[in-house]
C-alpha cells in the first residue's frame, strides 16, 4: 500500500438515550456502570482509534407532562467519566459534549485544562448550545436566552476559555526549590474577558495543559453554524453520511474554512456511522433489518414522528399511512429534552407523506428509512473498503462510530474492521503521537503561542 | 477493636499544608500538576488503610489568608487542578479509600455537584464523598462575573455587613446540599427495570421532581445519573465557630474541627451537639473529626527540624488547626490523648505538612504504630465510605411516593 495514503480518523460514541440503541438486546449492559466505560475504552484504544466522544445529559425527556420511560434517559456526569477513563487509558483521545449555555467559562476551562494535565494532552471539548427552557429548570440561571444569544454565548464562552487557556505560559511553573521561586512573574494567568455574556477579570488557578487549548469540537449545520465552526474548531461532526452529500458538505465547509484563513487540513470532518457486518452480505443484511425493527418498533416510530410534527400521534397507526394531521410546531414542545428534528415541521411531514405514497411505505417503515441513514452494513472487507473510499476521496476525514448495544458494539468492528483498514494502509497500527492533537495530525500546542505575543493579548474584545 | 473505632483521613493540598513545603528536599513540586503525583498521595492513603483522602480546591488561586483574595505571590504553590477530576482519575486506580473531593457552593452549579459526585460514587463503588465549602471571596466571583461579594478580610470579620455577607453564603450552601441531597434521591433505587414486555426501560413513578424553590435558586429535578450506591455520597464540612457548626449540623455527615490542644476537645464537641440541637438535627449525629497539621517522622527530631527548617525557609506555619511535630508514637499518643479527652471525638483529618512525606510517615509509621496499639482497624472492614462511619444507606424521601406528572 502506498506510504502517503490518507489516514482514516475513527473516534467512537458511547451509545445511549435514542433510538439507535436497542437496551433490550441481551448482550446489552450498563450504561451507568464504569465497568461499561471501561471496556469501551480499552477496545477503542486496543483498535488505536483516536477519540473516544461522550455525549451530556442534563435533564430527562419528557413526552407530554411524563418522563419518557421507553428509552435510555440516565446518563453520568460526562467530566467525571472522562477523568476516570484517563487513568486507565493512554493513548487515546477523550472528547466531552459540554454545554456553553449553562456553564461558566472559569470552571469549564479548568475542567478541560484539568483534564488535559491528567490526560497528558488527551482532552476534547464538543461545544454546544443548549435553547432548552425546560433544561434552565435545573439550573440557577433559569430558562432563558434566545435563538440569538445562545450562539452569542457560545462563541464568547468558546473565546473566554481559549483566552484563560492562554493567560498560563508554557514556562509559568519553575519550582526552583533554591532560589525559592514557585512561578515565573507575568506568566501567570492574568485575564480579562468582556463582552456582551461575560464580563469576568482575575487569574485563571490551572496551568496551562499540554495541548495548549484542548480539540475543539462543533457540529455545525445551517451557514452561520459551518462558519462558526470553519472560524474556530478543530473537528466538525456531520450528519452526513451518504456519500454525495458528504462530500458536498465537506467540500462546502473545507471551502469555508480557506476563507477563514486556516489550513483545510486543520479541521477534520467526522460523520457519525454505525456499523453491522455480516460473514456474508446476505447476513449483515438480515442483521441491519433485525436491529432496525427493534430499534424503530411501533412505539419509537409514533415518538420519532412525534418529534416532527411537535404534538400527540398516540392514535395514529403505525402501520398505516403517514397521517395527513398538520405538525403544530409553534404549540408547547411535546417531546423535551431532545434536539428538534426539523427547522420546517410542515415541509417534513410533507416529504414523508410523499416518500410513504411512492414507495407504498407505512409511517414506522418511513420513520425506519428516514432515521437510517449512517449504517455500513455488509462484510468486514466492504465496510473496510467503503470507509477508505469515503476518506482518499474526500467526503469524510474519518468517522465516529456508535453501536446498538452497550458496550461491546464496539468489539466487532475493532476486531474485524479496523485490521483491515489497517492492511490497506489507511490506519494506523500503533499511536505515535503523544496527545489528541498529535493524533489527528492537527498543529502543536505552540501554535497557540505565549502570554505576551499573541494577538489576542492586545485585543480588547 | 473499640465500639467507636478510630477514624483517620488525610488531607492533600498541594505540596503539603505549609507554605514552603514545595521546597523541602524530598518535595516533588515540579510534578503537582501531573496525574502520577496525585495517584502516588491516594495510593498512600490507602496504604494505610486511611478513611478518606480529601482534596482541596477553590475558583481562584491559593492566598497566604484563604478567605482574602489571591495574594499574587510566585514564591509558593500558586494553582491547582480540579479536585473532583483528580478524585474521578484516581477512582479506578484505588479500590477502598474514599475520595473527598472540595467544591464550592457559591459558584458551582449544585445539579452539576450532583451529576459530579453520583458519578465519582458509581466509578469508585461507593467511595464518593463531598467537601463543602463556601467562597467568600471576591476575586473568584469576579472570575464568574455573576454576582458581586463584599471584599473580606478576616479584620472585617464580625462588622454587620460581612455578618450579613457570611450569612447569606451559608444559607446558600445549606440550600445546595438541600438540592444535591434530594437530586440524588430523585432516582429511586431500581429505577432502570429493563421490562422488555412493556417496553419500559425506566419505572418512571420512581423517579421525582425535587422542586426546589429557595432563596438563591430554584431547581426542578430529577437528576440526569441513577442513584449512586451509596444512595448519598458522605457530605463533610469544615468549622470553626457556631454558625458553621449549624451548618455541617443542618447538612452534613461528618464535621472536620479545629481544637487546639486536648482540653479544648470537649468544649468542641459540646459546641457541635448544641448546634445540632439547635437546627433540630434527626438521624445520625455529625462524626467529628479534627484538624491536625502533622510533621512526622519515626524521628522526632528530624520532624520537628524539618519543620523549623521550612519555617526558616519563608515564614512560620501558621494554621486554623494545631500544628504537631514529633515521632510517629508521639502523635499517637497525642491522638489516643485527644480521643480520651472526649470519646465522641471520632477521629482525625491529618494535614500533612510537606507531601509526600508525611503521608508516608502516617501511611507506613504512625498506622502500624496504632495498629500495635490495637487503637486502628488492620484491614478495611467495609466496601462503602458510609457504611466505614457506621451511617445507613439512606433510603430516598421520595421511596414510594407516587408521582403522577400533572402539567404545573
Amino acid at each position: 500500500m502506498s506510504a502517503d495514503r490518507k489516514q482514516v480518523i475513527l473516534g467512537a460514541y458511547f451509545p445511549g438515550v435514542n433510538h439507535d440503541t436497542v437496551w433490550s438486546d441481551p448482550a446489552s449492559g450498563s450504561h451507568i456502570d464504569f465497568s461499561s466505560f471501561e471496556h469501551w475504552a480499552r477496545t477503542a484504544e486496543r483498535g488505536k482509534l483516536d477519540l473516544l466522544f461522550l455525549a451530556e445529559g442534563l435533564r430527562l425527556r419528557t413526552r407530554g407532562e411524563a418522563i419518557f420511560d421507553q428509552d435510555v434517559v440516565g446518563r453520568p456526569d460526562t467530566f467525571t467519566v472522562l477523568a476516570s477513563l484517563a487513568a486507565i487509558t493512554e493513548h487515546i483521545g477523550l472528547a466531552g459534549t459540554i454545554n456553553s449555555t449553562f456553564n461558566e467559562p472559569y470552571e469549564l476551562a479548568r475542567k478541560f485544562a484539568s483534564l488535559d494535565l491528567l490526560s497528558g494532552g488527551r482532552a476534547a471539548w464538543n461545544v454546544v448550545t443548549s435553547f432548552d427552557a425546560p433544561t434552565g429548570e435545573n439550573f440557577r440561571r433559569g430558562g432563558f436566552l434566545d435563538r440569538s444569544q445562545r450562539y452569542e454565548r457560545a462563541g464568547e464562552t468558546l473565546e473566554a476559555a481559549r483566552r484563560l487557556w492562554d493567560s498560563w505560559g508554557s514556562d509559568a511553573v519553575v519550582a526552583d526549590q533554591e532560589i525559592g521561586r514557585f512561578l515565573r512573574d507575568e506568566r501567570v494567568g492574568d485575564f480579562a474577558v468582556q463582552g456582551n455574556q461575560f464580563d469576568i477579570a482575575g487569574r485563571f488557578s490551572t496551568p496551562r495543559s499540554p495541548q495548549g487549548h484542548p480539540v475543539v469540537l462543533q457540529a455545525g449545520e445551517s451557514p452561520a453554524g459551518r462558519d462558526f465552526a470553519a472560524k474556530h474548531s478543530d473537528a466538525i461532526f456531520s450528519r452526513y453520511q451518504q456519500f454525495d452529500e458528504a462530500r458536498a458538505f465537506y467540500t462546502d465547509v473545507k471551502a469555508r474554512v480557506a476563507k477563514a484563513g486556516r489550513n483545510p487540513d486543520e479541521v477534520k470532518i467526522l460523520p457519525s456511522a454505525a456499523v453491522i457486518l455480516g460473514d456474508t452480505e446476505a447476513e449483515a443484511r438480515d442483521r441491519h433489518a433485525d436491529i432496525r425493527s427493534r430499534q424503530v418498533d411501533p412505539f419509537t416510530a409514533i415518538v420519532l414522528a412525534e418529534t416532527a410534527w411537535n404534538r400527540d400521534l398516540s392514535d395514529v397507526d403505525p402501520d398505516g399511512p403517514v397521517p395527513d394531521l398538520e405538525p403544530t410546531p409553534d404549540a408547547p414542545k411535546w417531546i423535551k429534552g431532545r434536539a428538534p428534528l426539523t427547522q420546517d415541521a410542515h415541509a417534513t411531514a410533507e416529504a414523508w407523506r410523499q416518500l410513504g405514497r411512492s414507495e407504498g411505505l407505512s409511517l414506522r417503515q418511513v420513520v425506519t428509512k428516514v432515521f437510517d441513514r449512517n449504517v455500513f452494513v455488509g462484510t468486514p472487507e466492504f465496510v473496510a473498503e467503503e470507509i477508505d473510499r469515503y476518506v482518499q476521496q474526500e467526503a469524510v476525514d474519518g468517522f465516529i462510530l456508535g453501536s446498538h448495544v452497550t458496550p461491546s458494539g464496539l468489539d466487532e468492528v475493532v476486531d474485524r474492521v479496523v485490521p483491515l483498514l489497517q492492511d490497506r494502509g489507511a490506519f494506523r497500527t500503533e499511536y505515535t503521537g503523544t496527545t489528541l492533537r498529535d493524533n489527528l495530525g492537527l498543529e502543536p500546542a505552540e501554535k497557540f503561542g505565549e502570554p505576551g505575543t499573541r494577538r489576542s493579548d492586545s485585543a480588547a474584545s | 477493636m473499640s465500639e467507636n473505632p478510630l477514624h483517620l483521613a488525610v488531607a492533600l493540598d498541594g505540596a503539603g499544608w505549609h507554605p514552603a513545603a514545595w521546597r523541602d528536599p524530598n518535595a516533588t513540586p515540579e510534578a503537582l500538576f501531573t496525574p502520577g503525583y496525585w495517584t502516588a498521595l491516594v495510593q498512600a492513603a490507602e496504604r494505610g488503610l486511611l478513611d478518606f483522602a480529601t482534596i482541596e480546591d477553590a475558583l481562584g488561586l491559593q492566598s497566604d489568608d484563604h478567605i482574602s483574595n489571591t495574594d499574587r505571590r510566585t514564591d509558593q504553590v500558586r494553582g491547582r487542578l480540579d479536585a473532583e477530576l483528580i478524585a474521578a482519575f484516581t477512582a479506578p486506580l484505588t479500590s477502598r479509600v474514599g475520595l473527598i473531593p472540595t467544591i464550592t457552593t457559591t459558584h458551582t452549579e449544585p445539579f452539576h455537584i450532583a451529576s459530579a459526585l453520583a458519578t465519582l460514587d458509581h466509578n469508585s463503588l461507593g467511595r464518593a464523598g463531598w467537601r463543602v465549602q463556601t467562597s467568600v471571596r471576591a476575586d473568584e466571583a469576579a472570575h464568574f462575573g455573576r454576582r458581586a461579594l463584599p471584599e473580606i478580610r478576616r479584620d472585617t470579620l464580625g462588622t454587620p455587613e460581612t455578618d450579613a455577607a457570611v450569612a447569606d453564603l451559608f444559607e446558600e450552601a445549606g440550600d445546595s446540599v438541600e438540592v444535591v441531597r434530594r437530586l440524588w434521591d430523585s432516582w429511586e433505587d431500581g429505577t432502570e427495570i429493563r421490562d422488555a414486555e412493556t417496553n419500559r426501560f425506566l419505572d418512571r413513578d420512581k423517579l421525582h421532581h425535587i422542586d426546589f424553590s429557595g432563596r438563591f435558586f430554584s431547581v426542578r429535578g430529577p437528576g440526569i445519573v441513577p442513584r449512586p450506591p451509596q444512595g448519598q455520597p458522605l457530605v463533610v464540612a469544615l468549622a470553626h465557630a457556631r454558625a458553621a457548626y449549624e451548618l455541617a449540623a443542618r447538612s452534613a455527615d461528618v464535621v472536620f474541627t479545629t481544637p487546639r490542644n486536648a482540653a479544648e476537645v470537649p468544649g468542641i464537641v459540646a459546641e457541635v451537639r448544641a448546634a445540632e440541637q439547635a437546627v433540630g438535627r434527626t438521624g445520625a449525629p455529625l462524626r467529628i473529626l479534627a484538624d491536625v497539621v502533622v510533621s512526622v517522622d519515626e524521628d522526632a527530631a528530624e520532624a520537628r527540624d524539618r519543620l523549623r527548617r521550612l519555617d526558616e525557609l519563608d515564614e512560620p506555619l501558621r494554621s486554623d488547626a494545631a500544628v504537631v511535630a514529633g515521632s510517629v508514637v508521639e502523635l499517637a499518643d497525642l491522638l489516643q490523648e485527644w480521643r480520651a479527652a472526649s470519646p465522641e471525638l471520632d477521629g482525625f483529618r491529618l494535614r500533612p505538612a510537606v507531601l509526600p512525606t508525611d503521608l508516608d510517615a502516617i501511611a507506613d509509621g504512625l498506622v502500624p504504630e496504632l495498629q500495635r496499639r490495637g487503637a486502628f482497624r488492620s484491614a478495611y472492614d467495609t466496601d462503602s465510605l458510609r457504611e466505614r462511619f457506621g451511617l445507613p444507606r439512606p433510603a430516598s424521601r421520595y421511596a414510594g411516593e407516587n408521582t403522577a406528572e400533572v402539567a404545573r
